[in-house]
Formats: structure tokens, C-alpha cells, sequence
């Protein structure tokens, strides 16, 4: 059965969705809420006060057997050996080539680990799992539990008022929880670039902690549209867009997830390739582009040198309500990668200047405990 | 003056031999947050049909094509600095140009207003 041929599928708050006047639109495969408001009112929204976001289509998966850690790391390049029980961190679901399958994050719980896979690639990344660790490595996808993300600078006050202890997690941090007598995975984490926490809570309670935390004047939902805004400005790639097949960490520029270790020891699907391009550089490099003007240029529009030689393309693009004017991202030749190069965008005929910036656009505001190492 | 709507949610005011073009309510619900409208210049001659402005939500970009035929007589100059004028008052001072009105006859065929909001419902 293709994806084209399969019924899209609702999620545990769809209802609730509804009732706030969400417009709903088909995403990864189930009806979620793009906008309430407004994509503007919303992302500015979410940097001044606290943002509601359903995330329940992404793919929740728990592991669990004998050197666990040491399986995963056969996938992904990041320090597993050495994360802490309790902590997160970002990481990469890695074909043989070093090509990037996934972005994900993965937290160790206990004898567990907990991974959080994107919902567009969940079904895939299911298949690599149980066809590439060993046998005795078995993973639940937790399709009974919900997923909530609570973003912004008054996130914390927010769900101190439910969960007190939770202003103890640092940002990378989590751990059980409970409301009302309810188990609530939370997580020191986000999509933003703002504090902020994501909640894995079973399906059944989740309206109602929705609720709860909607009820507060401080939060107001969010869809979609700005959360790709939000997490643009952030400078944050997205998978399907920034991320695919044929693009490696290395040319991601996403080179600290790779842990120290790994560097020195490899072992892990495509290290060759990788430690190849980390010792000689690759050959293309995701940047951050200023666009001049106020239109916005977009996924798909071609970006030349001074000459009208393709350079790469812009991979996610659009306007920045923060800033008030367009930003992009793209791939483009590594001579052309540095901050402060001035490129060319062509996009539907029309020429738009631009210049290589560094990223985030907009500071990141995590919370990280003074004196806490990462 | 009479009031016009095309299938494309495009009005056109008709004062004299003066049309005023802009989007409909309904078009600047659909595409949400304006940030980029780009009108036509002054003196260019445009057929019924052709790609006379672009506007650009935070979602996607959109053609707004001519109604008719004629030439633009002034593109609304406040766009390029507050393009969500569109969203704030687009039936209003929200018009993306004004034109001559060559063929008077190309309005017959458009849907007036109550027949315009009547089949908007139905969307």
C-alpha cells in the first residue's frame, strides 16, 4: 500500500483541535492544526509567553536489552556510552553511506532508551531498527502515548504550576513525573530555540492535561506553520527538507552530535565517509542566507555565485516574524559557506541578493544551569 | 460603481471607465498571514488573464491575475510597506492597482456580489 492510498489518520487531540478553530491540514500522514490565529500571532506568541503544540505524530520508541547502548551506537554517531541516565541528546538514524535516515533525540531511561523519531520517516526508521540491531535488541513503538510541547520563556512558570519539580530539569534533561496521579515523560527540550519541555503522556489523559495547560492565560496553541517558522529562525533543520538520504552530519554542520569518542573510534554506519569529511572538509555545507528585500524565497529556489554558476539550493526558506524579513537556509559549495560570502537566489525568474549568515537567526534561550557541562 | 467578483477571489470595483482590482475576505482568510504583495507599474498594458500582481503569505506565494483587459493606471503604494493592509481591510484599502477598463463587456461574464459570497459558502 503506497502512503498516497492510505487513509489519513487522526490523533488523540483532534477533537480539540477543532474546538479551538485550528485549521486542519494532512502531515505525515494524520489531519493536524497548522494555524489557530495566525502563523505570526502565534510564533511571536511563542518567544514572548508559553506555546501549546501537538506533536503526536512523531514516533516514540523504547529500547531495551543486554549493551544497549554500544547496539545503537552501530546507528548512530553520537556518545551514548557516556550519556547519563536522565539526559537526552540530539542525534542521527545513519544509513552505511553516512547519509542521514533521521534526525531524532534519545534520552537514556534507565535500563531503557527512549528515542523520539520524526512521524514522517517513524515507519521507516521502525524497519532499520529491527532489521540492523542485533536480536537481542527489541524496541516498543509507544503508540499509546501523546506527545505535547510546551515552548517559550514562560513554559517553565507554566508547568511548575501543575508539575512543581519540573524547574529542576536543564535544558537536555528529563525524568518521570506525575499530575494528578497521571505519568507524565517530561523533557527539558524543544523545537524552538526557547526553554521549553515536551511531554509524553498516554493518549487517554492527554485532552485533559491540554486543557490544563491551555486553561493558564500565559498559553495559547500553535500549529504547524509556526512551528517550521519558529524552528527556522532557530536555525534547526528539518528532515524531508534540510535533511535527507544524501546528506551527511558533516555537511549538516550538525558535527556535535558526533561524539568525541566516536571521532577517535568509529564504529558506527558510514564513519569512514564521515571522519573522511571531518578531517578534509565536505563538499557541500548547510548555510544560513539573509535575503535582502521583504519577499520571501523558498524551498526549491537555486542559489548562484556572482558568475550564475549553481552553487546548491535553498532547502527551507519563508519570512521571520521575529525578524521581519525573509531567511533561508540551503546547501551550497563549501569555498562559498563562509559567513559574510554574497550569493545570488534565483527564484521564479526573479534575482534576489544574499549573504551567508551564521546561525541561529535568532538566539537560542535554553535553560542551562551556570557551571553544568553539556 | 458596481462591484465584480471572479472565480479567482479577485473584486473589481468599476467607477467611469476606472476598475480598482484587490482579493477578496475570503482569499485573505485562505492564505493567512500577508507579508509581500508586488503590484504592477504604472502605464503597463495588461490582458485579461495575465499575471498582474504576486502576493505572498508566510505559506505560499500566489498570482493575482488581471480581470480584464486594459492598463494600470496606479499600483497601491502603501503594499510594499504594510502588505498586511491586505489582511487588515482587503475589500478596501487593500487594492492591489487600478486600470482603464478597455472592454466593458469582459465584466459579463463575473459574479456580482451576493452570487460571489453565496458560492463562497459552498467552498
Amino acid at each position: 500500500m503506497t502512503e498516497m492510498t492510505q487513509a489519513v489518520q487522526s490523533l488523540p487531540l483532534d477533537a480539540w483541535h477543532r474546538s479551538r478553530g485550528a485549521r486542519m491540514v494532512a502531515f505525515a500522514g494524520y489531519d493536524m492544526p497548522i494555524q489557530y490565529d495566525g502563523i505570526i500571532a502565534e510564533h511571536l506568541w511563542t518567544r514572548a509567553h508559553a506555546g501549546l503544540f501537538d506533536v503526536s505524530h512523531m514516533g516514540q520508541l523504547l529500547f531495551h536489552g543486554p549493551d544497549l547502548d554500544r547496539a545503537l551506537e552501530t546507528l548512530l554517531p553520537g556518545d551514548l556510552v557516556g550519556l547519563k541516565d536522565g539526559r537526552l541528546r540530539y542525534s542521527m538514524l545513519l544509513g552505511e553511506d553516512g547519509g542521514i535516515i533521521d534526525d531524532l533525540m534519545a534520552t537514556r531511561r534507565g535500563e531503557h532508551f527512549y528515542l523520539v523519531v520524526n512521524g514522517a520517516t517513524k515507519a521507516g526508521d521502525i524497519e532499520q531498527f529491527a532489521q540492523r540491531l542485533p536480536r537481542n535488541v527489541a524496541f516498543d513503538h509507544m503508540k499509546e502515548q501523546a506527545l505535547l510541547a510546551l515552548q517559550g520563556p514562560e513554559a517553565v512558570a507554566v508547568l511548575e504550576a501543575l508539575v512543581p519539580a519540573v524547574s529542576e530539569l536543564s535544558f537536555m534533561q528529563a525524568n518521570l513525573f506525575h499530575w494528578q496521579g497521571k505519568p507524565l515523560w517530561i523533557s527539558r527540550s524543544g523545537y524552538t530555540g526557547e526553554d521549553g519541555f515536551e511531554i509524553s503522556v498516554a493518549a487517554r489523559d492527554v485532552a485533559a492535561l491540554a486543557d490544563a495547560l491551555a486553561a493558564d492565560e500565559r498559553v495559547k496553541p500553535i500549529g504547524l506553520g509556526a512551528r517550521d517558522s519558529l524552528r527556522l529562525e532557530a536555525g534547526l533543520p528539518l528532515y524531508g527538507h534540510d535533511l535527507d538520504g544524501a546528506i551527511t552530519p558533516v555537511m549538516a554542520g550538525l558535527t556535535f552530535a558526533i561524539g568525541k569518542r566516536r571521532r577517535a573510534e568509529g564504529g558506527f554506519a558510514g564513519a569512514l565517509r564521515i571522519l573522511g569529511e571531518l578531517e578534509t572538509g565536505p563538499i557541500l555545507k548547510r548555510v544560513g542566507l539573509h535575503v535582502e528585500g521583504r519577499q520571501p524565497v523558498r524551498e526549491g529556489a537555486r542559489i548562484l555565485d556572482g558568475e550564475g554558476i549553481e552553487l546548491g539550493r535553498l532547502t527551507s526558506g519563508g519570512h521571520s516574524p521575529s525578524l521581519g524579513r525573509p531567511i533561508a537556509m540551503g546547501y551550497v559549495a563549501a569555498a562559498s559557506a563562509e559567513p559574510g560570502t554574497r550569493l545570488t537566489i534565483e527564484q521564479r525568474g526573479k534575482i534576489f541578493a544574499a549573504e551567508v549568515t551564521p546561525m541561529p537567526f535568532v538566539p537560542h534561550r535554553y535553560h542551562r544551569k551556570t557551571g553544568a557541562t553539556a | 460603481m458596481s462591484l465584480y467578483f471572479t472565480g479567482e477571489h479577485e473584486w473589481i470595483r468599476v467607477e467611469g471607465d476606472v476598475a480598482t482590482i484587490g482579493i477578496s475576505d475570503h482569499a485573505q482568510q485562505a492564505l493567512g498571514d500577508i507579508v509581500f504583495a508586488e503590484v504592477p507599474e504604472q502605464g503597463r498594458s495588461v490582458n485579461k488573464g495575465d499575471e498582474a500582481a504576486v502576493v505572498e503569505s508566510v505559506k505560499a506565494a500566489s498570482d493575482v491575475y488581471a480581470p480584464i483587459a486594459g492598463e494600470v493606471i496606479e499600483g497601491n503604494p502603501a503594499l510594499a510597506d504594510d502588505p498586511a493592509l491586505i489582511n487588515r481591510d482587503p475589500e478596501g484599502e487593500g487594492w492591489f492597482f487600478k486600470m482603464t477598463l478597455a472592454d466593458a463587456s469582459e465584466l459579463d461574464g463575473l459574479m456580482d456580489e451576493t452570487a460571489y459570497r453565496e458560492w463562497v459558502k459552498t467552498l
